[in-house]
């Protein structure tokens, strides 16, 4: 075995750092998907008749539609019929605060090193923080409701705010819009909701923290953002799941819609469980995000970092509606073992003088395969269009693929689109370069690494650069030679 | 400091080095000249730990230490530098964030405390003035873009910043014009002290004129066939190396 091999082989027995699980009682939904079901969640969390009605008709949506299987991803079959649909922790009483939470349910936060309780305050960043079906509490809801903004979850934006989610829900990604953003519809549990009225600058940094811990179970969140005329708001999203040896599923929808001259941010760090190193287990991620500028001067900003996940499916993407608006795309997609992942973004172009920008930084190691999918499209009235997109791929080892899929249909002649691609392999004289300088193998990969997905840190809010770029070194620890 | 006995290495199979020996002291300059395909490269590659050739014989004493058998790091650590000939591009990782990583870990090694970010930059800005780097080329991409004359005075720099024992310069003069080859030297010249040495392995004898050398030695196929003072390096220039190629190849036959 050469060099490389023994240290890729090193690098494949590194464990998932989130997963552990814990046990606690549960209220869960018998296993299977029909319609009984659907009305069993709906009834559980008390919503109107007109959510239960919207509920069923994608679920008779999503029954005549076909799994897609136009991604370069290989899997087997989900089997709808087993998964569980609803689970939460069972608590005595609905608590009315944090202080309420049940501890327990906070110590599981903690342990992932997010604080929900004593150091909220020091962060600057509000958490909303959700347990497989259900949000566990959110964290400064009051000082930012002094500035009008919403941000809880959606259980409670349906009971609290119904004519606000009745109005949006949908709106970005119709239920008919996918395989996955139909099933979500149907069967969708809890999520963050925010609403940033017009012309408020959120404050602090907005965040949902995602956590499966039931087995079995399918976790379908929905999150949505409303930004109204002239506000602005940051939005980061984590999340990570135990360790487990059978797939678990989460078909997540996030929809944003941006007024007239507002602008959303939306962070990503994707670390759900891989699966092991043979490729057993590990979350199977397909999720539709999008977001509309739907006023002029608007800007939505995607940024990810997806390292988790055995199966990855996910294309964030920007409706770029007011004229002058602003979409953007930074990526960075890690894939080692077996892991597979097929991301990318659309950035559909409708108003005048609109741009985007697409930035993909795409890292293969172990028998992994990254692919890049992206959509570029100018419609007719879409007058002077500006797209720029980047697709770089870095492989570690002769063992994983990288692939890149870009589509671009231009219907204005007054169109600029520009497409870069390169493809590198991490060399041996780098790291050289590096050990001769004293630097370890480990630290020289970390280096190299992030080096190579800088554009795409950059983005993130300080916080959780730091966190991605840790991630980044640990997923790749010993992944060259 | 470094004892080289009867080192042989070869590169896939193919012998290149074939029994160098060597005694280097603290506070010398020894060149190492030759002619291209000599083995000179390979030398200093083989000090240095590159793992693509393979030590087949013989043994290297640094300050008493098995150096052939420390990792790349480990020997940078113990204070072996070697300045590349050419220098590798990074992207995206500044050369201030580069050298911090690396003179900290070659302190954690060393036992000593990390450098924080005030003291790192402060030396920083001592060591630059030796080889009148610009700040400018700090905050860049290491190596990126630089020129040829850049990119080698960033390596003297660099092995300012580390302070090692033992400097190897591989082919530093390649590719400088004269004004960026008296800087360079410079900068190595003011490095100099009673506890450190230098080699220098170069083709040409224009470096030695600014970089005064103790001894000099000629490779030639894999072996040191010549060693003498710094007049040897003058008569290189004047003679080139066939006099010493025929000399070998005879004495072999």
């Amino acid at each position: 075995m050469s060099k490389d091999n023994q240290i890729l082989e090193e690098f494949t027995s590194k464990e998932y750092e989130h997963g552990w699980s814990v046990d606690f009682e549960a209220d869960e939904a018998p296993a299977g998907l029909n319609e009984e079901i659907i009305r069993w969640i709906s009834a559980k969390k008390e919503e109107p008749q007109w959510l239960l009605e919207w509920r069923l008709k994608a679920f008779s949506t999503w029954q005549n539609m076909t799994e897609p299987e136009w991604a370069n991803v290989h899997y087997p079959k989900v089997d709808f019929q087993k998964l569980k649909y609803y689970s939460a922790p069972k608590q005595k009483s609905k608590p009315k605060n944090l202080d309420e939470v049940d501890p327990e349910l906070l110590q599981i936060y903690e342990r992932l090193g997010i604080s929900l309780n004593e150091q909220k305050k020091l962060q600057g960043i509000a958490v909303d923080a959700v347990l497989d079906s259900v949000s566990v509490g959110t964290t400064f809801k009051e000082t930012l409701s002094k500035l009008g903004i919403i941000f809880c979850s959606f259980s409670e934006a349906v009971q609290e705010h119904p004519e606000l989610v009745k109005k949006y829900l949908g709106s970005v990604v119709p239920m008919t819009d996918n395989y996955y953003a139909a099933l979500n519809s149907a069967v969708f549990s809890d999520g963050s909701f925010c609403y940033i009225p017009k012309g408020v600058r959120c404050p602090m940094e907005l965040s949902t923290y995602f956590r499966i811990n039931a087995a079995n179970t399918g976790q379908f969140e929905r999150t949505l953002i409303v930004a109204e005329d002239e506000s602005y708001v940051s939005y980061l999203e984590g999340c990570t799941a135990p360790q487990r040896d059978e797939n678990q599923l989460h078909a997540a929808v996030v929809e944003i819609y941006a007024a007239t001259n507002a602008e959303v941010k939306y962070s990503t760090v994707q670390n759900w469980f891989p699966g092991d190193k043979n490729g057993k287990g590990g979350i199977y991620n397909f999720v539709t995000k999008r977001g509309i500028c739907a006023g002029d001067n608007s800007k939505i900003s995607w940024t990810q970092v997806e390292t988790g996940s055995a199966v990855t499916w996910k294309y964030p993407s920007c409706i770029l509606k007011g004229d002058n608006s602003i979409g953007e795309f930074y990526s960075v997609a890690v894939t080692n073992n077996y892991q597979q992942a097929d991301t990318g973004t659309k950035m559909i172009h409708i108003g005048k003088n609109t741009k985007s920008r697409i930035v993909s930084k795409g890292i293969s190691a172990g028998k992994s395969q990254n692919s890049y999918r992206g959509q570029v499209q100018v419609m007719k009235r879409a007058q002077n269009a500006r797209n720029f997109s980047q697709c770089d791929s870095l492989l570690m080892g002769d063992r994983c693929g990288a692939h890149t899929f870009p589509y671009i249909d231009i219907q204005n002649p007054s169109a600029k689109v520009e497409h870069e691609a390169t493809t590198s392999k991490i060399g041996e004289d780098q790291i050289f370069y590096c050990n001769q300088r004293g630097i370890d193998t480990e630290d020289a990969v970390a280096l190299i690494v992030n080096g190579y997905a800088k554009e795409v840190l950059n983005q993130l809010p300080m916080e959780f650069a730091v966190e991605a770029q840790k991630l980044l070194a640990l997923t790749l620890e010993g992944s060259v030679g | 400091m470094l004892s080289i006995k009867n080192l042989h290495a070869s590169i896939e199979g193919t012998p290149i080095l074939k029994g160098i020996n060597l005694e280097i002291k603290a506070g010398e300059v020894h060149a190492i000249m030759g002619p291209n395909g000599s083995g000179k490269s390979t030398l200093a590659s083989v000090l240095a730990g590159r793992e693509e050739y393979e030590v087949t014989e013989g043994e290297v004493l640094f300050n008493g230490q098995d150096l052939l058998d420390l990792s790349p790091e480990d020997r940078a650590r113990e204070g072996v530098f070697l300045a590349f000939q050419y220098p590798v591009e990074i992207p995206g990782v500044s050369t201030t964030n580069f050298l911090r990583t690396a003179v900290n870990q070659v302190r954690e090694y060393r036992g000593q405390e990390a450098l924080d970010a005030v003291k790192f930059l402060s030396l920083m800005k001592e060591k630059m003035k030796l080889v009148e780097i610009d700040q400018k080329l700090m905050s860049r991409a290491l190596n990126e873009g630089f020129s040829g004359g850049e990119k080698k005075r960033n390596e003297i720099f660099q092995m300012a910043m580390l302070e090692p024992s033992l400097s190897i310069l591989d082919e530093t003069d390649s590719g400088l014009d004269i004004d960026a080859l008296r800087i360079v030297s410079n900068g190595v010249n003011q490095l100099k002290s009673p506890d450190n040495a230098t080699i220098v392995v170069t083709h040409y004898q224009r470096l030695l004129d600014y970089i005064v050398p103790d001894y000099v030695h000629v490779l030639y196929k894999g072996k040191i066939v010549k060693s003498g003072s710094k007049e040897l390096a003058l008569e290189l220039e004047e003679k080139g190396y066939d006099w010493i190629k025929e000399d070998v190849d005879s004495a072999s036959v």
